[in-house]
């Protein structure tokens, strides 16, 4: 990883002096992120820099949004990228003062930053003017303090009200008294949520006049329990779980490769090879549930589709079991490598990895038949749910919700990691923009890793055995110099899964910001359904493939 | 060791313990029928006709389709191929908790969603079972220690089988359910237990700082839960 570090750089140093060129102006001073270059601006300047970082120098992606308190000041960071270039960011840093944290917004030059800066209020603090809705996102209304600040106190009580939840039937919820609309809670428990997502929903007969997602049913404090574990072990498991539907070792990847990047940490190659073959695995059992319960939502076919899809998830799911010895929370990287070795025989293992592989070309023609050519679905999805490239690029959508609407866009490919550019495969995109276009892009990428996997395993077959490496010497303790900064992605099941970590200088990360796909994709549904009918509107949110565990951390 | 081995004895014999008196007695009762207490505590007839009642409950469950966390995921596989909890005559998932029997709480319980479940779990008719499904059920599992996350869902509903794992396998789920039925149709069922988080109307809230720092956001109607995060294990 850190050879192609070396041949990013120069690229880097010849932008930095045109941004700096471009930012004249407005920067206070420049920081040194491993990432990316850093500039320094006042809070009343955020949308003027973001706006000419966007339109003069091509930076169209608002990857993320970090807010963190220190002991003297609040900083949010906006990590910018390139859709076309992903390895092309800079990182533009506001600090406000401690006092009175108040903060321009960028949301009218990125709208994905609405619902970035309202995490960023509801867990650190930071007010930003100019923000059309700056309200709690992911605690409750009524929680008082803000838990990822410096002084909050984890043991106060706290009270949550049960307002939301009155009954749609009620005359009451028509939205005013003689109007026509009427005012109805989708979830936090509905089947068609995919788990516990709360849809406001106002609607005009059939109609979806305005749909607004409620989440933070499922926020877990992820962050902050990677802020209290420590690098070397306790973090790993954490990542799983964020997005659980058996896209484990993405995930892991997805820290793994941050960290690894902060402690300079060098991979052997035998490791990569390995975690490049599961974690495509992975993303084979992720797709299949994302079609079966696509299925579901459009027919309610509790049967044939959703049966199958779990079936061969199930298969996915023996080998990773062979694997890393658990079926869902799979704990297998670690920095620097893989906990072990292939599983004894290895023959055994590369037959039923084959074997597997083999089936899925015949198995997605069985899901075809099904599915994609089935006029019913096809009714359903096309032309439904539709997300423009202009729109998705400034939700900051990523992942197969992006390359549906086509943006072509793979952090596999555009910044590869791990074993990928070894590899042959291809990147799928359709230029659909519509529901049936984000399911054709999942299907053909299941395709794509099984080429993946094939290549994998014929490598592994190979591979000398006393060249078998899979773990890199790491000191037991790792403690990263301080004020080090990294933020890192890679392509998870859902889109561009980032981790941004800032070292103190001690084993544990002094903040942990995860960049979850899902978060932003999902910021995209009024898009797309505002003005269709309910059923559309659940048909794009099954598209979107959200997991909630993923939206909410 | 032995005296958890004791509870999940399946000699009929046996089974007449505490909480089956504490039922009988109208505590914490979730058979007690109308027909019972007009007969008294227990006639012979109504003795029989309760057993084949407690038979005909674990074995015809419907689950509530219920997906909260990771754990959910291990809950569909056990529902879908392979696993077939419907071969335990407890398969069909009901989308409506008016049309369910059993609960399966998968996954860890966030302050922002007990209240939603407290309702769900208030939606569903008597008798009613919950199984709670994974470490987080039981604790908080990894999440123990953050912020926004229950200690359980005992804090919130009586759980009668708890499946530890994270997650556990779809074995383990169907074990747990295989043992709530034998339970059922022994006529055990876990007491009610002590809830700290139990909905409340605002307005009667005894006066407190936090009370009165929302006086005015929230409304005196309204329900709200209370969550002491000190007291909480
Ligand atoms: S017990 Fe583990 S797998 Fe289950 S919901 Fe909790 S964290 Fe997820």
């Amino acid at each position: 990883m850190s050879l192609q570090e070396e041949s990013e750089t120069p690229e880097i140093e010849s932008g930095e002096t045109e941004l700096e060129a471009l930012l004249d102006d407005l920067i206070v001073d420049t920081d040194d992120h491993e990432n990316a270059p850093a500039f320094v601006i006042r809070p009343d300047t955020v949308q003027e820099t973001l706006g000419r970082l966007k339109n003069e120098a091509g930076y169209d992606h608002l990857s993320l949004v970090t807010a963190e308190e220190y002991p003297d000041r609040y900083e949010s960071i906006y990590h910018l990228k390139k859709f076309d270039d992903p390895t092309d960011e800079v990182s533009i840093v506001v600090p406000t003062d401690s006092e009175n944290p108040v903060s321009e917004s960028a949301e009218p030059v990125f709208r994905t930053a609405d619902w970035h800066e309202r995490e960023a209020y509801d867990l650190v603090g930071i007010e930003y003017d100019d923000h059309p809705d700056l309200r709690r996102i992911l605690l409750p209304e009524t929680w008082q303090g803000h838990p990822m600040g410096l002084d909050y106190d984890q043991d106060r009580p706290q009270m949550v009200p049960l307002r939301e939840n009155a009954n749609p039937l009620q005359d009451d919820h028509r939205s005013d008294a003689d109007s026509d609309t009427m005012f109805v809670n989708i979830g936090p428990h509905h089947p068609a949520t995919h788990g516990v997502l709360h849809l406001e929903t106002t609607l005009d007969g059939e109609q979806v006049v305005d749909v607004e997602p409620d989440i933070g049913y499922l926020h877990r404090n992820e962050e902050q329990m990677a802020q209290n574990g420590t690098y070397r072990h306790q973090i790993m498991p954490y990542p799983d779980r964020w997005d659980y539907i058996s896209a484990g070792l993405l995930n892991e990847w997805a820290y793994a490769r941050a960290a690894e990047d902060l402690a300079d940490i060098e991979v052997p190659e035998y490791a990569q090879i390995i975690r490049t073959m599961g974690a495509e695995l992975c993303r084979i059992a992720a797709h299949m549930l994302a079609v079966g319960t696509f299925a579901l939502d459009i027919y309610g076919d509790f049967t044939a589709i959703f049966m199958y899809a779990i079936r061969d998830r199930e298969k996915a799911q023996n080998i990773l079991e062979d694997l890393t010895g658990q079926r869902l929370m799979f704990n297998y990287f670690r920095l620097g490598g893989v906990v072990w070795d292939l599983p004894e025989p290895r023959e055994e293992f590369f037959e039923k990895v084959r074997t597997f592989v083999n089936e899925i070309p015949d198995a997605l023609e069985e899901y075809h038949d099904l599915i994609t050519s089935n006029e019913i679905l096809q009714m359903r999805t096309v032309g439904t749910g539709i997300l423009p490239e202009e729109v998705a690029k400034n939700y900051g959508a990523t992942g197969p919700v992006a390359r549906g609407s086509g943006i072509d866009y793979d952090i596999r490919r555009d910044d590869p990691y791990g074993y990928y550019d070894e590899l042959d495969w291809e990147v799928p995109v359709e230029d659909g923009c519509d529901n049936f276009s984000r399911l054709l892009v999942r299907m053909r990428e299941v395709e794509e890793s099984a080429k993946i996997i094939e290549q994998c395993v014929d490598l592994l077959e190979d591979w000398p055995e006393d060249e078998r490496n899979i773990q890199a010497n790491v000191p037991r303790t790792l403690r990263p110099d301080d004020d080090k900064e990294i933020y890192r992605t890679v392509e998870g099941a859902k889109g561009e899964l980032g981790v941004y970590i800032r070292a103190d200088g001690t084993e544990k990360p002094a903040r942990f910001k995860i960049r979850s796909p899902c978060f932003s994709n999902l910021q995209t549904l009024p898009e797309m359904s505002n003005g269709e009918y309910i059923p559309d509107m659940i048909a794009a949110l099954g598209s979107l493939d959200i997991v909630l565990g993923e939206v909410d951390r | 060791m032995s005296s958890e081995r004791e509870l999940f004895r399946t000699d009929d014999s046996q089974v007449l313990t505490e909480t089956r008196d504490a039922r009988m007695s109208g505590q914490g009762d979730r058979f007690n029928s109308k027909l019972r207490e007009a007969f008294g505590s227990s006639p012979f007839i109504l003795t029989k006709f309760d057993k084949f009642m407690n038979w005909v409950r674990g074995s015809s469950m419907f689950m509530l389709q219920f997906g909260i966390a990771c754990c959910s995921i291990e809950m569909m596989h056990t529902y879908a191929v392979k696993h077939d909890l419907d071969r335990f005559h407890a398969g069909v998932p009901r989308a409506s908790p008016r049309q369910a029997d059993v609960m399966i709480v998968p996954g860890t319980i966030v302050s922002k969603f007990a209240p939603r479940m407290k309702r769900v779990y208030d939606q569903m008719p008597e008798p009613k079972f919950v199984v709670g499904m994974g470490s987080c059920t039981i604790s908080g599992g990894p999440f123990q220690e953050g912020y926004n996350v229950i200690k359980g869902a005992e804090e919130v509903i009586p759980v009668d089988i708890h499946v530890p794992g994270c997650p556990p396998r779809p074995e383990a789920l169907v074990y747990g359910v295989a043992k709530l039925q034998e339970r059922i149709a022994n006529g055990e069922a876990a007491p009610v237990t002590v809830k700290p988080y139990e909905l409340e109307q605002f307005g009667d809230l005894e006066r407190d700082e936090i009370v009165d720092e929302l006086a005015s956001e929230i409304d005196e109607e309204d329900l709200v839960m209370r969550y002491n995060w000190a007291d909480s294990p």
